[in-house]
């Protein structure tokens, strides 16, 4: 069976690429550097066009777009950069008395033809960010833009192959159907970042290929604020990150857990952030974002009929505008406690002190980020202690995540895999173990051949044991 | 277990950002039947050690160890967070449909895929640790006896079931002369004139691998050996020559005593034939020549690589055990078996105080913020700071 090109519109491209791929194009450092160095003469040439574009697509303040967009994926082909030879060298490891006179060490390889499905929310950031690891680690790429972040897109498409060898990287439009299609070709790694249920999709096409694939997926980000708190910070610190983007963060505080007491001294403080950062009318800040599409904005505005509007509420259908807002009375069945927000939203659920809040969470999927504030560095421990999800930060939101020293990732329903500065590279790599022995010395294995005895059985288990200590005297 | 730091960065200069490591919760191990003890408890020490609950599904073909796993080992662990569950296909399916935390799968690629599958639908991270046929390249530069013990012993220890094995030989004809003769004379020297009779020969699980093994002695022509016993599941150390590609034994992995040759007139020909295939969970390279075994290396992938020996790297803790493409995902052995039990949560901890140093990053914005958060972010690899 087999697909003319005219109905398979990724055939020839796929084909094209896995050939460059086969015959070593990718391999060199000095490719791998030329790419990078490539991506980032993109980003220099292309700043102004790429924050019209994310402003046009998200309102995005310069400001925003500098940081979490621009100069993100600027660091990191700087780092990449810096460190790719570093990276593709082989790991020798210790070795045991029996191997003592081999080589051995893990070889760094390429997967292949490598897929990378990125969302609309961050939509340079997390189309390039993957593509750095993917590219440093010697892979042919394909890209799939999402096309609701509709600007961003047509830069993808248009302007970046201009950067890159063509003969192994490539730009794929389209929809849910055409990304369908997409996930029937086979490919050697597939790198999503979206939701749960498109991630199962994902999975689940991969499996049919034995594709493996790293899922950065999402979930309701638990905040908890203990009594013990300055509520001014606090309200600093949760706001920032909650209406950072229009709250379009995968990694962004989804709802608050405190007790009522600190409920009542948190709400004058998150009035009084709010109109710090965005003055009396948030509508004409320039410096916050607006809701990507009709169909989030529709969905956003209906979660405001929850529980009851302590701050904010108001909403713009011509502008996508949705005001910084806090729920408070949220009953945990509700829409706004059972979706991810992935809006300027913040529900407060009340609870009666750390147990409960740590009971709460955990009853829920393990989130992509969790978030606890307190003055005692106790209470701090104790909720990293006795939860779990994919990063967390206490007295801060998402800080963690700009640190490409720790990665960054999910578990359970948030995700699979990591990624960021070196765990890119070394999510896009094969780890290949490899052992070189002499072809002589033959008498030293004698010991192993059968037919066997006691004697050699012993010598053989004792060469074999692990070694902590490299004996150089060997 | 410790938890592991990260460097910072301006912004997060006072702050305390490490790596913890996490038990994922509820594992599910399903081991096979070929090294039922090892492939059931390697994995499980890994688990263990990370923390996890851990549900065992040894293979129900192994028999006499399935019966031991299942009666003495729970007497061992603490039977409230470790159980064995028993049963075939069908059982492995029911066991499927539950969610669990992580799922560590040995066994072929047709049931990887099934497992990956069902896995996919509960979000469920897996190791999939699968198989293929693995090439041996022997280069003319050779010694051809000691190629012969050292391909023969991997090949037919445990009567050639074993996943990292050489399942097929590629070299030129004049080497497979010099060859044939000297894996006779190892064959003899490690089991004697009648292996069948020698107590270092291992058996054929059962009769369906049997009668598919028998079935391959009739592919090429027998050159050494081919003899079986279907009484014993017996088949004997054999090696065959003037095979076909198309031909079953060079279709399917053998997972038997069965050692086929094919013929390539050099290096070149042989990773072109390796290169069209699956990559193998294992590949190996005989040369004299240092500069060949690396070009093999180089050119190829492979789950791992053994230069001038069999899978000799397995007993190696230090390094990761895996496959790559049909031959599997994820690696384990020593730490990595730790590591990959374990959820790596990124953790930041920031002063509660100090809030002036955040106030550049808060709106109203002014372009010199920008140039100061730009710096400060970058500014990872600078420890005087």
């Amino acid at each position: 069976m087999d697909a003319s090109p005219w109905m398979d519109p990724f055939e020839d491209t796929l084909r094209r690429l896995r050939e460059t791929f086969q015959v070593g194009h990718t391999r060199s450092a000095e490719f791998r550097a030329a790419q990078l160095r490539g991506l980032g003469r993109f980003l220099q040439d292309n700043k102004q066009l790429l924050h019209d574009a994310l402003a046009q697509d998200l309102h995005k303040s310069a400001f925003e777009s500098e940081l979490s967009e621009v100069a993100i994926s600027q660091g990191e082909v700087n780092l990449a950069l810096r460190n790719l030879r570093a990276w593709m060298k082989d790991e020798h490891v210790p070795k045991s008395l029996a191997t003592q006179l081999d080589s051995a060490f893990i070889r760094k390889e390429p997967f292949g033809l490598v897929l990378i499905i990125a969302p609309w929310n961050y939509p340079l950031n997390l189309t390039l960010v993957p593509l750095v690891g993917a590219l440093a680690a010697g892979n042919c790429v394909v890209l799939k833009p999402s096309e609701i972040s509709k600007s961003i897109e047509k830069i993808l498409a248009e302007e970046l192959p201009r950067y890159l060898d063509q003969s192994c990287f490539a730009v794929v439009l389209g929809g849910p159907q055409e990304t369908g299609q997409l996930l029937e070709h086979r490919f050697d790694y597939i790198f999503f970042t979206g939701s749960p249920r498109v991630g199962k999709i994902v999975m689940t096409a991969a499996a049919k290929h034995l594709t493996p694939v790293t899922l950065e997926l999402g979930g309701k980000n638990p905040c908890y604020v203990d009594d013990n708190c300055d509520p001014q910070i606090v309200a600093n610190r949760v706001a920032w990150f909650r209406y950072f983007n229009a709250g379009q963060t995968c990694v962004a505080p989804d709802y608050l857990l405190c007790s009522p007491e600190m409920q009542e001294r948190l709400l004058p403080a998150l009035q009084s952030t709010i109109t710090r950062f965005y003055g009396d009318d948030p509508q004409s800040s320039p410096n916050l974002g607006r809701i990507i599409n009709q169909k989030h904005f529709q969905r956003l505005r209906a979660l405001l009929g929850c529980g009851r509007v302590a701050i904010g509420g108001q909403s713009d259908e011509h502008d996508r505008y949705i005001a910084p807002t806090v729920l408070v009375d949220v009953q945990e069945a509700e829409p706004v406690m059972q979706e991810e927000i992935f809006g300027p939203i913040l529900p407060i659920m009340n609870v009666r002190g750390v147990d409960e809040a740590i009971e709460f969470i955990n009853r829920r999927e393990k989130p992509l980020a969790l978030f606890a504030f307190s003055n005692s560095s106790q209470v701090v421990k104790r909720i990293l202690a006795q939860t779990s999800s994919g990063g967390f930060c206490g007295n801060d939101g998402f800080m963690h995540i700009t640190l490409a020293s720790l990665p960054f990732g999910g578990v359970g329903a948030s995700g699979i895999g990591r990624y960021h500065g070196k765990f890119s590279f070394d999510t896009f790599s094969h780890h290949r173990a490899c052992l070189l022995r002499s072809p002589g010395m033959e008498k030293l294995n004698a010991i192993r051949y059968p037919p066997h005895s006691p004697r050699h059985l012993r010598k053989l288990v004792v060469a074999m044991e692990a070694r902590d200590c490299s004996c150089t005297l060997l």
